[in-house]
């Protein structure tokens, strides 16, 4: 068995730093959105975390999404992000280890500090917390609790005891040694361990100061080393320490412009410097970036953010045709910055060790030549200009092709798009070779110049006699057709598509696909 | 005819079109003209795709690729440039250097020089081009000189199957032609199980190709 440290050893004072909805606090900052917004974070449809004032109009955590739309309106919904709660905790632990030393981040939102030092440093506990409050505060992070007690478990409470009005005392201390008498109040429930809970609470055990009276040797002959542990949390002397976490070396670059840079190759050519220095820095560190974020912040304060990745790793020329991409903007929500580039920061998303990317001796192959002149390729048109396909799911055609840059990964599989699913309506027989991305006009007529129609019953105005696939097209005699098949795209929803398809072949043997909606013809695709 | 090189290494082909094209299949450094049939040009590309060479199509924004899976090219390896701008020559030259066959729509303008130097990088690289639409200036041209599609009556059924009979035509005049299936032309890749099992018993892959297609065009 582990031996257990003796009762002798005190266990260490700690501040326990809390951060109540810290989720949703990441949310609103990363979003910008005002404090008093009913937000919900959802996470596989069901509510994850709820703002202050969407409780108060009666969601809360667990609710399906639709529930809690209907229960709150106006309620602003967002996917839940753990990497998003990290990033944005960063800032806090960076601010907590200016003050003092030896922060541990136990979650994002909660972390603990040894104050045993900052307590002589500042004068008492108290003026320390003060010093934490006003140190979060200047970077603008009102609602933080701090509870300080006989270790992490007890300090936890403490800040959990914290009165639940943002404006009442935001601090509770317990003394040291009455942390035992603070804990005795408290339910099994907060030891976390469902299963010893259930056993206690049966044996008549219902609070942690009933479980704390209980002979330590008893309970661990009982109840073995979980139960000891757990008894010794009950009792107020927590076995867990303070582990101070090292500050991770600082990866990311940042270039600030003054005066602003207005031309795209002025930026490209000024941060090529940073950009190197980046990867270098990486490089020293022995790991390689595959994935990373790029903002751009303008005069007027625009910020333009974008994530890329990259089918290797970056070197400090693909970032610096990140940068460019993004201004160029090869995406709609990109491109609109109005006023000069007064900083580009690059930040690593996702780095790897080096090693797991090294050349092999006689290279690593045919696709890195690939990959190499595709970036040529794309650094002179474009990101977007490059391209592999993926075959989604989809009635129509254009639909059913996925186009995704080179060197990004292809999309999550959208709900709504798996290939695999049925598709009524779905085209059978060979594909055609030519799909055109924006349908044609076409016409098509009977045997006396008619136009052929379709009424709203689905039955056909008469048999299509001759036809013309294009607006400069020549009339083609109609030698066998089949339709129409309809098409009913989400008759529930405004924005859905009613359609009827033929299949034309005119007499010198050519196939096309012909789309019938709203009395106009199209050309959907040619088989040729 | 004498071979314009003196290594031309043949890039794997679809059997149906290795029958009539020069050299009895793609050669490497070669270039190829498909007049009027993108599904003839993917089957072109289908024989070196999936034998996994890398292949890319420039400037064919409606290029199905759907329908390229079902002819048997391997997505994972087709790169799509569909809008080179008036970059063309250089993006072509560039894609030349890493992949093995192009497909692309014939330039509007090339000079004889410029010509002369893509085709030397061809050779070089051991790449092949097939150009869409019509241009004098390649090895050969094929085309689809008819085309029958079965399954289609009036109004009723759907496309299952098409014969087609394809021609190739030399520098120096002479013509070949072959009568095939599309089945045919669709090469063996995972995809096209499905598609084989819709087609007629007769027009399965490895059906005599000739004989079917007397009762057609006959």
């Amino acid at each position: 068995m582990t031996p257990l440290p003796g009762p002798a050893d005190p266990a260490t004072r700690t501040l326990m730093l809390w951060c109540p909805d810290w989720p949703i606090t990441a949310a609103l900052r990363e979003h910008a959105l005002p404090a008093d917004t009913a937000l919900v974070l959802v996470d596989r449809g069901e509510v994850f975390a709820c703002s202050p004032a969407a409780r108060q109009d009666g969601v809360k955590r667990g609710l399906r999404i639709r529930e809690a739309q209907a229960r709150s309106t106006g309620l602003v919904s967002l996917p839940y992000d753990p990497s998003l709660d990290e990033r944005t905790f960063e800032p806090v632990t960076a601010a907590v280890e200016t003050i003092m030393p030896g922060v541990q981040v136990l979650r994002p939102g909660l972390c603990a500090v040894k104050v045993k030092g900052p307590s002589r440093y500042y004068g008492s506990e108290g003026k320390a917390a003060d010093v934490v409050f006003r140190t979060l505060a200047a970077i603008g992070l009102t609602d933080v609790r701090i509870g300080i007690a006989d270790g992490p478990f007890a300090a936890e409470q403490a800040a959990r005891a914290t009165d639940q009005d943002p404006d009442a005392d935001r601090l509770v201390v317990i003394p040291p040694g009455r942390s035992p008498w603070f804990l005795g109040s408290y339910p099994l429930e907060v030891l976390e361990q469902p299963r010893l809970t259930v056993l206690l609470k049966r044996l008549g055990i219902r609070s942690l100061g009933d479980f704390a009276a209980l002979k330590a040797s008893d309970v661990r002959n009982r109840f073995g080393i979980e139960g000891a542990l757990a008894h010794r949390q009950a009792s107020g002397l927590d076995h867990r320490n303070v582990v101070a976490r090292k500050p991770p070396p600082h990866l990311d670059t940042t270039a600030d412009f003054e005066p602003p840079l207005a031309r795209i190759d002025q930026l490209a050519f000024a941060f090529r410097a940073p950009a190197g220095g980046f990867v270098d820095t990486l490089r020293e560190a022995g790991l390689v970036c595959t994935a990373l974020h790029v903002s751009l912040h303008t005069e007027s304060g625009e910020v333009s953010e974008r994530r890329w990745q990259h089918p290797r790793w970056f070197d400090a020329d693909d970032i610096v045709d990140r940068v460019r991409w993004q201004l160029q903007g090869t995406h709609a929500s990109d491109h609109g910055l109005t006023s000069g580039i007064t900083r580009v920061h690059v930040a690593p998303d996702v780095v790897e060790d080096l090693s797991d990317h090294a050349d092999g001796l006689w290279g690593t192959g045919p696709d890195e030549g690939i990959h190499h002149g595709l970036a040529r390729v794309q650094s002179m048109l474009g990101h977007g200009a490059v391209l592999t396909a993926i075959i989604a799911g989809g009635r129509l055609l254009a639909d059913r092709r996925v186009f995704i840059p080179w060197g990004d990964a292809p999309p999550a599989k959208a709900p709504g798009k798996d290939r695999n699913q049925p598709w009524p309506g779905r085209l059978p027989g060979p594909a055609p070779a030519t799909v055109f991305a924006d349908p044609v006009p076409a016409a098509v007529v009977d045997s006396r110049g008619n136009p052929v129609d379709v009424d709203p019953r689905g039955l056909l105005s008469a048999d299509p006699a001759f036809f013309r696939a294009g607006p400069d097209d020549g009339r083609r005699p109609v030698h066998s057709w089949a339709g129409p098949w309809p098409i009913n795209e989400r008759w529930w929803d405004p924005t859905g598509r009613v359609l009827n398809r033929f299949q034309l072949v005119d007499q010198s043997g050519s196939a096309w696909l012909l789309l019938l909606e709203d009395h106009a013809w199209w050309v959907e695709a040619g088989y040729d | 005819m004498q071979a314009s090189t003196l290594d031309s290494r043949r890039l794997p082909t679809v059997p149906a079109l290795a029958r009539i094209l020069p050299g009895g299949g793609l050669q490497s450094g070669g270039s190829y003209t498909v007049r009027n049939s993108p599904a003839l040009a993917m089957a072109l590309l289908a024989g070196p795709s999936s034998a996994g060479l890398w292949c890319s199509v420039i400037g064919v924004p409606d290029f199905g690729v759907e329908a390229a899976q079902g002819f048997g090219i391997n997505l994972e390896r087709l790169i799509l440039v569909p809008d080179p701008g008036s970059q063309w020559l250089t993006v072509t030259a560039a894609l030349v250097d890493v992949v093995t066959v192009i497909l692309t729509r014939a330039p509007e303008h090339l000079a004889p020089t410029e010509w002369a130097r893509l085709k030397a990088r061809l050779r070089q690289r051991g790449a092949a081009l097939i150009t869409l639409g019509a241009w004098k200036q390649s090895d050969s041209t094929l085309g689809v000189a008819e085309s029958a599609w079965e399954g289609l009556g009036a109004g009723t059924g759907h496309l299952t199957a098409r014969r087609m009979k394809i021609t190739a035509t030399q520098p120096s005049g002479r013509l070949r032609h072959a009568y095939v299936g599309l089945a045919d032309l669709q090469g063996t890749a995972p995809g096209t199980a499905s598609q084989g099992a819709l087609l007629p018993q007769g027009l399965q892959p490895g059906a005599a190709p000739g004989s079917a297609s007397t009762a057609l065009f006959g």
